[in-house]
């Protein structure tokens, strides 16, 4: 059972090593609560923690939150639900957001996004058959000035052409 | 001696290969036997030359870029420590005219020094508006930004001074700071760069905000898109609480002011400062009906100030050299600068600190070199996904907040998108309405529904599918929503797909003359 692992929080093996391990989730979840729960307004904080550490919020995080805030389970359950960020299902090894906004339109996000989705085979919000990458939508990095922008496992990535998202996609199959 | 090399750390610098760059330096000056200390700067906002590497001299600071590690062998070669000549040697950085046509009031420190580096920021001028606030009245700070004319620099414009005069004047405790660092327009980055660039600046503008309203806790609410924003201002934090910057003795004075980082979840609604409210409080970011003011019954149901990341980061400089000093620049009811950002399809892309009062065209050919594939401009959206799209016979209007509002434009955030002619502006019309309809709250039914039924009849238009009715659909639909919804969202989608129709017609299989072919 994983208990208290230090392993930082964007570290896909932190997140493996819980997958599936309902104990090692609880151990999370209740975690997350004790850390955040005398902020004001702690749920948004107690998500994230759960979610930086497991990469998605598991079914049952949300009757656990909602017993030790004192909110409706159904409280709770809406706020998972009214964020992109939230996930309900475990992510693939590696997340890849891609900016769809204008910006990054006007440089040729639509033709990169349409490119991509066909070469994994995969649309927005879902994961390779391999379990090895998320493909995501986002609404603006603040990488304008470089656009197209994409993001893989937190970093920040500019002037994304159709061969160098070959490259990083081709470092990412090398690492997982 | 040891060289000084300054390599950004900016996230969008790094995103095109900074951080190789530096470490490359780093291998490269070992192996050469050469000591050299690396500074991780700001970014100066020129992206087209990241990585944009500086070497300090003794007649200033010369650049080079864009420098790729593979360029770093031959810069040493050239003697690049020593500002030798190289083909990437741009000459003194304050000498690039892009740079040197600005007016940076609020971006001064920006990619000049180490952001984490506290004694530095206080040898350029950090904490003296801190210093002159601690030293007057909270009436008189609260009057001196009223009479500096600033401007919540957010996308409203609403009067900064006149916010917090009614914070100030509630008679209910606590109050709080509300940073408003959701920056979610297409097109901006000013905020971004502000937080990784020079955070004690926007550290500095709260605990102002709070003595001259009488909070004593800040809140930024820091969009979870920017991660390295988020590390830049937790070490920012810690490091001005170590300094007894923040804290129960802010600056020695015996007055307590702290600030909490709270991550957003993705919801471009949360920028709308009534949702960002409801989302700080922890729940879906729904947007309150306005009575009661935020200013009033805000957070926690406190008087709150909301404010902008760049509007709180303005205000140390007018405490430190007075309102008028600010005031000075600009034009009409728009006065001091803004941090302009051109982005998009652009030669040269970046931050453009200016007064109030230059023309869209001045930005986009005498600061932008014009589209960055070369073909002639055709559209422009200024001000973030609900701003106007402009044609070139609107680029000659001033860039002050009433002149552009009366050409059909709004500045907003001060975002400049720029497309070429092969954009299909219908095809960003519909983009507008599927963007709404992605990212609207739920809460009032003209932008909930108003912006599907957008996308669908947008589609029947592209499809030729009864083009005049459908037409005529598309506009009403579009004053339904100017009129009825709750907030900005709902209301100002409409901008961008109105003036594309109106600008573009020919887009939609409308001719100039109107006819709908």
């Amino acid at each position: 059972m994983v208990k208290d692992s230090p392993a930082k929080a964007s570290d896909p093996a932190a997140r493996s090593s819980t997958n599936g391990n309902v104990n090692g989730h609880a151990d999370v979840v209740a975690r997350a609560i004790e850390d955040n729960r005398h902020l004001a307004g702690a749920l948004l904080p107690i998500l994230h923690a759960i979610q930086d550490r497991l990469g998605f919020i598991p079914p049952d995080a949300a009757r656990r939150i909602a017993e030790a805030l004192n909110l409706s389970h159904a409280d709770v359950q809406g706020v998972i639900s009214f964020y992109h960020d939230f996930r309900a299902a475990p992510p693939g090894r590696h997340v890849l957001k891609v900016c769809r906004a204008e910006a990054c339109q006007a440089m040729g996000a639509g033709a990169l996004e349409a490119r991509l989705k066909a070469r994994l085979g995969i649309d927005f919000g879902q994961t390779t058959q391999d379990g090895s990458l998320t493909l995501e939508p986002v609404y603006c990095l603040g990488n304008c000035a470089l656009s197209p922008a994409c993001m893989v496992d937190g970093q920040l990535k500019g002037r994304v052409t159709a061969d160098r998202l070959d490259g990083l996609l081709a470092t990412l199959e090398g690492k997982s | 001696m040891t060289a000084k090399v300054y390599v950004p750390r900016d996230s969008a610098a790094c995103s095109v290969g900074a951080e190789e760059t530096a470490k490359a330096i780093a291998r490269v000056a070992a192996e050469r036997g050469l000591e050299v200390d690396i500074v991780r700067n700001g970014s100066r906002g020129m992206f087209w030359l990241e990585p944009l590497v500086e070497v300090a001299t003794p007649n200033g600071r010369v650049a080079y870029g864009p420098v790729a590690p593979e360029d770093v062998a031959g810069l040493f070669e050239a003697g690049f420590l020593k500002a030798g000549a190289h083909r990437l040697c741009l000459g003194p950085t304050e000498e690039i005219s892009y740079l040197k046509k600005q007016e940076r009031l609020t971006f001064a420190r920006v990619g000049v020094t180490d952001p984490l580096n506290l004694a530095e920021y206080e040898a350029h001028g950090g904490f003296r508006g801190l210093r002159a606030a601690i030293g007057m009245s909270a009436r008189e700070i609260v009057e001196e930004v009223v009479r500096s004319g600033l401007r919540g620099r957010g996308g409203a414009a609403f009067p900064c001074g006149i916010k917090w005069r009614t914070v100030l004047g509630a008679p209910a405790l606590p109050k709080y700071i509300a940073c408003n660092a959701d920056e979610g327009d297409s097109g901006t980055f000013s905020d971004r760069m502000i937080m990784e660039g020079d955070p004690f600046l926007l550290l500095e503008g709260m605990t102002i905000a709070g003595l001259a309203v009488g909070a004593t806790k800040g809140f930024i609410y820091l969009r979870s898109e920017y991660p390295d924003a988020e590390r830049t201002l937790t070490a920012a934090i810690a490091a001005a609480r170590a300094a007894k910057v923040l804290g129960d003795d802010v600056l020695g004075s015996g007055r307590t002011f702290d600030i909490e980082i709270r991550r957003g979840a993705g919801a471009y609604i949360c920028g709308e400062e009534t949702a960002m409210l409801e989302s700080l409080e922890g729940k879906r970011g729904m947007v309150r009906p306005k009575p009661p003011l935020p200013a009033i019954e805000g957070l926690f149901g406190r008087p709150t100030a909301v404010n902008n990341v760049i509007t709180l980061a303005s205000v140390p400089v007018i405490l430190d050299k007075g309102a008028k000093y600010y005031a000075d620049y600009g034009r009409g009811r728009s006065q001091g600068t803004l941090p302009f950002q051109l982005a998009g399809n652009i030669k040269h892309g970046g931050l453009v600190e200016k007064a109030f009062g230059l023309t869209l065209r001045e930005l986009l050919y005498d600061f932008g070199g014009g589209s960055a594939s070369g073909r002639p401009i055709r559209a422009v959206q200024v001000g973030g996904p609900l701003g106007a799209y402009l044609p070139e016979s609107r680029f000659d209007t001033p860039l002050d907040y009433e002149a552009f509002a009366a050409a059909g434009g709004m500045i907003g955030h001060g975002g400049v998108v720029v497309f070429d002619d092969t954009v299909d502006m219908a095809q960003m019309a519909r983009y507008a309405m599927e963007f709404c309809a992605i990212e609207s709250c739920g809460k009032c039914t003209p932008c909930r529904i108003g912006s599907r039924r957008g996308v669908e009849v947008i589609d029947h238009i592209r499809a030729g599918r009864k083009p005049a009715a459908n037409l005529a659909l598309l506009r009403d639909l579009c004053d339904t929503m100017t009129h009825g919804s709750l907030c900005a969202m709902g209301g100002l989608t409409p901008a961008p797909v109105v003036s594309a129709l109106d600008h573009f017609p020919e887009d939609f299989g409308v001719s100039p003359s109107g006819k709908v072919s």
